[in-house]
């Protein structure tokens, strides 16, 4: 009885180290097989501006509210006009700051004249949510100057980032954390 | 040809001027008054720092746990435990990044080229299953954001019935074998998509998720950790690592004297009783069963594999290309156009319908591919489930099953012996 029990209790034990064996083995393979395909450094998430439509969905599917991305303005490339394509909207009656005339449904943008017949146009990021409408505005008709760029000191980086997921031009994408930004003005 | 060539030189020339200007419809501005263009402050992100301080504190939190599970013993500490984690994963960095989502993550890297994936998610990965190795599933008791804030809310537990809670335990399979087909073809993250919780450490989320995520906490109540027992897909592999763990967390702190007790203590079902009065079966028998269940392994495996097999043109719609294709096609087929983002996007691009139909087909490739690993990883975890029935080995004692436990020291206080440490 007892040698028998001995017999069940080695072949239990067997059972069990081979077990550990199996289970353990791919817990080695899969970093050494990842090895070459691990980086150290990281992603984020961004949005390459050659490749964005302006279609508006990354107001409503950032799982922030108001959204991560925000129009940013590469002030290089703008032509600093009086009639901004972005800021007003189509067919206006006055060239004015006037709220009715303004495409930025939230007034982010802010319009300064610097000297005639040049205005600078500014973004107040925490008013802005992210619409792109301006952006859209400023693409058709200017020289495309206004682009979205993912803020990285809002964007919580999820892993699955639900604006990629759900965006129609594919051009969301995760970049190395060290670059973080695609900037128009600098291409 | 020599007559032609100042034309073809200006020509040239156009087309250099073009390509110089094309993106300026209106000339930069000369400021006269000395104006300066304003800067933008690009933001870096959190510093990769962080995120090594985040695997520390995950190492550290598991290290804790375990002695508070298998040393000390202490419920309260385990709580307090959970609370922690609950504020530093959950709140703080907000469920970003989590043990539970890295398994995709890892597949995307094993069967994508063009993605490597970050060290942190490795370890986050790996990190959690060897203390599962070593210790038991100390991840769940008190290191898992999820399943702190389960822990945490389940007040009042009640005892499924075993038939449900048997049936119910096979969802995390099904669910951990799709997310890994879907992150494997690149489709999408659904554990990150679907993760009932995330909108509660963000204190923002779709209203449906919030709505699933407040339904879960409310369930979470009575029937408690809903989401850990039948949804988690990590929790399949810790379960399997926490089976063959080297040491595991005890309900009594010396020898148990069969005192049933603890019997109801578990809300999970996760004690094994001692069977010394229970009369054994006819070892003939059993070993029968036994060897035909064993058989019946591959069966189930090929069934398996065949039926995920067949549903991979169906399943294969999660990925956006290819539902982009079939959008395209029902356009052609029904002559209504498509008034959809990505449809409208995809006319603007120039890419031609044989690129993306070419796409779509190489996309479900991999899907046929793929699926049938689905299907026998189903059918085999299903057969070993079978398999487990028959076995009975004898049991003198009150043990918790080291697959389901989830180390949350419920039982500590219903054992009557005491050992001063």
């Amino acid at each position: 009885m007892k040698a028998d029990k001995n017999k069940y209790q080695s072949r239990r034990d067997f059972v069990k180290t081979a077990g550990k064996l199996i289970i353990v083995a791919p817990l080695v393979i899969i970093p050494v097989f990842l090895a070459k395909k691990t980086s150290v450094k990281g992603y984020v998430w961004q949005i390459d501006p050659l490749k964005c439509t302006q279609c508006g969905q990354c107001k409503t599917n950032c799982v922030l509210t108001p959204s991560a991305s925000k129009c940013v303005h590469a002030y290089r490339m703008c032509g600093y006009c009086d009639l901004c394509g972005g800021y007003l909207r189509q067919g206006v009656k006055t060239i004015s700051t006037g709220a009715e005339n303004q495409m930025c449904p939230t007034g982010a943008i802010k319009r300064k004249f610097v000297e005639e017949p040049y205005f600078e146009y500014t973004i107040d990021e925490k008013l802005c949510d992210g619409c792109a409408k301006c952006v859209k505005g400023c693409g058709d008709f200017g020289n495309g100057s206004l682009y979205m760029q993912i803020r990285h000191d809002i964007c919580v980086n999820c892993n699955d980032c639900s604006i990629a997921r759900t965006c129609p031009s594919n051009a969301i994408s995760r970049i190395p954390a060290s670059i973080a930004y695609i900037p128009k003005d600098k291409r | 040809m020599k007559k032609a060539l100042p034309y073809i030189l200006l020509l040239l020339l156009l087309c250099w001027h073009m390509v110089l200007f094309a993106q300026d419809r209106f000339p930069r501005p000369e400021f006269e008054s000395g104006h300066v263009y304003p800067t933008n402050q690009m933001t870096a992100p959190r510093a990769q720092v962080w995120e090594y301080i985040d695997v520390l504190v995950l190492i550290a939190a598991l290290a804790v746990t375990t002695w508070l599970a298998l040393k000390k013993r202490s419920r309260r500490g385990l709580i307090w435990m959970s609370v922690f984690s609950l504020a530093y994963f959950g709140f703080y960095r907000e469920g970003c990044i989590c043990s539970v989502g890295s398994v995709q993550n890892v597949s995307l890297s094993l069967f994508n080229t063009g993605y490597s994936i970050p060290l942190t998610a490795l370890l986050f990965f790996i990190i959690p299953l060897l203390f599962a190795l070593a210790y038991g599933r100390v991840f769940c008791a008190g290191v898992c954001p999820l399943g702190a804030i389960q822990e945490l809310t389940g007040l009042k537990p009640v005892k499924l019935p075993k038939a449900v809670e048997v049936i119910l335990a096979f969802v995390p399979f099904i669910y951990l074998g799709i997310a890994i087909l879907f992150a494997a073809t690149n489709s999408q993250f659904i554990i990150c998509r679907y993760d009932p919780f995330v909108g509660i450490f963000r204190l923002d989320a779709p209203y449906t998720m919030i709505i699933f995520g407040a339904l879960l906490l409310l369930s979470g109540i009575f029937v408690n950790r809903p989401y850990c027992r039948f949804l988690c897909p990590y929790g399949v592999l810790l379960n399997l690592f926490s089976r063959f763990a080297g040491k595991h967390l005890t309900i009594t702190p010396a020898e148990c004297t069969n005192c049933r007790l603890c019997e109801e203590a578990c809300p999970y079902n996760a004690i094994i009783p001692s069977n010394t009065e229970q009369k054994s079966e006819d070892p003939q028998k059993s070993r029968k069963r036994f060897i035909i269940y064993f058989l019946m392994v591959p069966v189930f495996a090929i069934t398996g594999a065949i039926l995920i097999y067949n549903l991979a043109p169906a399943v294969s719609g999660a990925n956006s290309t290819v539902r982009l294709a079939r959008e395209i096609r029902a356009e052609k087929k029904t002559g209504i156009e498509s008034e959809l983002k990505n449809v409208i996007a995809f006319k603007e691009s120039g890419k031609t319908e044989e690129q993306l139909y070419t796409e779509e087909e190489s996309i479900i490739e991999r899907f046929r591919k793929g699926s049938p690993w689905v299907g026998a990883f189903l059918g085999i975890s299903f057969s070993i489930g079978l398999i487990s029935l028959t076995i009975r080995s004898k049991r003198t004692e009150y043990k918790p099953h080291q697959g389901k436990c989830y180390s949350c020291g419920r039982c500590f206080k219903y054992c009557p012996i005491k050992v001063k440490i």
